[in-house]
């Protein structure tokens, strides 16, 4: 039998179309367009519906694959979106900056025969089709709700993807949820962070604008530490969920860091994202202009930095890395797409030394050439220098995108927060528990930099936990 | 939600104004030293500026600026009954207030008005506070009236001698600190000034705390744009600062990092001029 299936032609998925590299380069909006519903039916008709699917197994917040993708192969739109949003509060947003290829992808049992189920995409489909249908007819789309008895107010500290599922879920299970945000915008990193050619801004909104339907209230500029802090919210809330990322970038810590034109990742992101920077002088926060930028670092941020100053009209974009294209973090279709667009690798090459003019700008970056020496302890092959292969490249904007460590801010707020040895806030594996009752805590602040599925996962846990203890099913 | 504007008081006319806020979170929880973050439109750009003053009582705040580009302009377009979109704070750290004796208080500009809270904080700790002021000529003074409710010895300097004594804040700085007994001098001002009174401090052995005004774009620890070298390492002035010991800063650097939007900045306050009605 195994002989005759693996015999078995396995259709190839549906391609996905996508703007020319050559055009997308010049604009802001979104690289990949999205299937249409015969696109949708035929990659959906391709899933096995598994009795015991794997893929499943690969999704933090376990979406039902199979029986979404069984709807849509019907062509039950709707109903699959009814599906999705059993286990994920942002599907929208999930299809497009999952790492599929590692998760429930992953997991796909296609894959061992061709090529998996393209999860992610059929996703995306019936999201966007699911905002589409709202945003034609309002009334059509009723908030939500479940059959739960929970009774009670929750909070949740910052409104990116671990504490807006946690609200969604909260809110769902009749719970009051206030949700409390530093910045002036909600959606966290999926608003500052991701650029809008992978997450378009109105996606973001619409997502958001479903919690406000269910009734979750948003609090903007209102600091989680400063503004509001934890020993208020757990007198005002029933349980607190602090979800506020990681945030302070990492710097190399080479001279010549603070000259002019050196940025951190997050700063020259937030300046064209959050800020609308790309759409200078008619919003103000500026950009920084740079004609030969690099970008060091090689993980999904740093793409997102390389593929946004080639926007911005860099004439050379390079990213830096210091051992080979095969071992950069980042998924390996930002790194296609970056290098489709024409980002440049300079591989193989550490940053020594940034040297700038006497009035304090950039100039250049002086790399140390590397070869691959023995494993070190992560199994890849530790970069060690070349003697004597030194060089200069010209760069007048220089990105760092090593990843954060911990924002301080409420963490210094509330020193009775049992954290880890790395700073970060200790959480319980299975409740999302910190070390004060009822106060619970996911996404980047607990497990460092990573995924927006990642947090989204830490989030729903915690809030199961909260609609339990306060009654819910 | 917007935060109101309870009152405006125009100090030098069209260039600095007080506004007091309706903002009893920010009230409630700020401290000599903190900072508020504001924007002033959808389209605007975050700004910091210290908080001058809190009334916890009535749920006020007191902001005090300089219009430097379209932002300030932005602010300075708003009067009492209007709202000033996103106010965003307190934060940064505190002014680390202690009984030491004597406190020299410098403040330059706009500074006063920030050095003003921190003078406050000082005097209401039991120091003795002196309070050196400093502006070009006498109509760009602030607070001076306000000052001279708390402060043990107020001394005000203008450039140009049309009131007070005429010269640099640094003078009578450093004729107080040779006259001895002095535990801590704080400054805040223009970058220069702030260098000077570090200067002229140094070699007297006393503490010395200034606070900087570097570029910040979220002002919560997540962009690293306000970052200072003290004492050759680098600091987030948001979440570090704003106040440093001043003996350690890198001034040279601060001034080069505050010009680094120079140009862009210079094309967006000329093109809201061109769009007023009246020209600004």
């Amino acid at each position: 039998m195994a002989t005759e299936s693996s015999a078995k032609k396995v259709a190839p998925r549906v391609e996905m179309p996508c703007q020319p590299p050559a055009e997308r380069r010049h604009n802001f909006k979104e690289v990949a367009l999205g299937y249409n519903g015969d696109m949708a039916a035929t990659e959906a008709s391709r899933c096995l519906q598994c009795k015991r699917p794997t893929c499943v197994k690969g999704c933090p917040v376990e979406v039902p694959i199979r029986d979404f993708i069984r709807e849509v192969a019907a062509g039950n739109v709707e109903r699959a979106y009814e599906i999705i949003r059993t286990a994920n509060s942002l599907p929208a947003v999930c299809g497009r900056v999952c790492p599929q290829e590692n998760q429930c992808e992953g997991k796909c049992i296609l894959k061992a025969k061709g090529e998996a189920i393209a999860i992610g995409r059929l996703e995306r489909f019936v999201a966007d089709t699911h905002l589409a249908a709202c945003a034609a007819a309002p009334d059509s789309c009723p908030a939500e709700t479940s059959e739960s008895h929970a009774k009670g107010r929750v909070a949740c500290i910052g409104s990116g993807p671990a504490s807006l599922t946690c609200a969604g879920i909260c809110a769902a299970a009749g719970l009051e949820v206030d949700v409390y945000e530093a910045l002036h915008e909600a959606g966290g990193v999926l608003v500052y962070g991701i650029p809008a050619f992978r997450l378009p801004k109105d996606v973001v909104a619409a997502e958001i604008a479903g919690l406000r339907e269910l009734g979750v209230r948003f609090h903007l500029n209102h600091v989680g530490g400063r503004t509001v802090d934890v020993a208020e919210l757990r007198k005002s809330h029933d349980a607190v969920f602090i979800g506020v990322g990681a945030g302070l970038p990492i710097f190399l810590g080479v001279p010549g860091e603070n000259l002019v034109g050196v940025f951190s990742a997050n700063e020259y992101l937030t300046r064209i994202n959050l800020g609308r920077g790309y759409d200078f002088p008619e919003h103000d926060t500026p950009p920084f202009p740079g004609k030969h930028v690099t970008v060091f670092g090689a993980g999904n941020v740093a793409m997102d930095a390389a593929r946004t100053a080639l926007r911005m009209g860099a004439e050379s974009v390079h990213i830096v890395y210091r051992r080979t294209r095969a071992e950069m973090p980042a998924r390996a279709e930002e790194i296609e797409h970056a290098a489709e667009e024409g980002v440049q690798f300079a591989l193989l090459s550490a940053p020594l030394r940034f040297n700038g003019d006497e009035q304090l700008r950039l100039k250049s970056v002086t790399l140390q050439k590397m070869e691959l020496g023995e494993p070190d302890a992560s199994g890849r092959r530790r970069p060690v220098p070349v003697e004597g292969a030194v060089e200069d490249l010209e760069t007048d904007l220089a990105i760092v995108a090593l990843g954060t460590r911990s924002n301080p801010i409420l963490l210094d707020a509330t020193p009775d927060l049992a954290r880890t040895e790395r700073g970060y806030i200790q959480a319980d594996p299975e409740t999302g528990e910190t070390s004060i009752p009822n106060v619970f805590a996911g996404g980047d602040i607990v497990t460092g930099a990573a995924t927006v599925i990642l947090a989204m996962g830490a989030g729903r846990k915690a809030a199961q936990e909260i609609v339990r203890r306060l009654g819910g099913k | 939600m917007p935060t109101p504007i309870l009152r405006k008081e125009r100090l030098i006319p069209g260039k600095t104004s007080k506004l007091v806020l309706h903002a009893p979170e920010i009230a409630a929880k700020a401290r000599p030293g903190h900072f508020v973050m504001l924007r002033m439109s959808p389209e605007g750009e975050r700004i910091p500026l210290t908080i001058a003053d809190t009334d916890p009582s009535r749920g006020e705040i007191t902001i005090v600026y300089l219009v430097l580009g379209k932002s300030t302009a932005l602010l300075e377009a708003l009067d009492a009954g209007d709202s000033i979109l996103d106010v965003c704070g307190p934060l940064g750290r505190p002014t680390k207030i202690e009984k030491v004796g004597t406190v020299i208080c410098v403040g330059g500009g706009t500074g006063i008005a920030a050095m003003h809270h921190i003078a406050k904080g000082h005097a209401r700790a039991g120091n003795h506070v002196v309070a050196v002021i400093g502006a070009r000529e006498k109509s760009l003074l602030l607070f001076e009236k306000e000052l001279m409710g708390f402060v043990n010895e107020l001394v005000v300097c203008t450039d140009d001698g049309s009131y007070g004594r005429k010269g640099l804040v640094t003078e009578p700085l450093k004729e107080r600190l040779e006259a001895g007994g002095v535990g801590e001098v704080v400054a805040v001002g223009p970058v220069p000034m702030m260098a000077a009174v570090a200067d002229v401090t140094r070699p007297f052995g006393v503490a010395t705390t200034v606070s900087l005004n570097p570029i910040m774009v979220d002002g919560i620890g997540m962009c690293g744009a306000c970052r200072v070298s003290v004492g050759g390492k680098t600091k987030f002035a948001c979440v570090d600062g704003p106040e440093f010991d001043g003996h350690q800063v890198d001034f040279p650097e601060l001034r080069r990092r505050l010009a680094a939007f120079r140009e862009q900045e210079a094309e967006s306050y000329d093109r809201y001029r061109k769009e007023q009605p009246h020209g600004n």
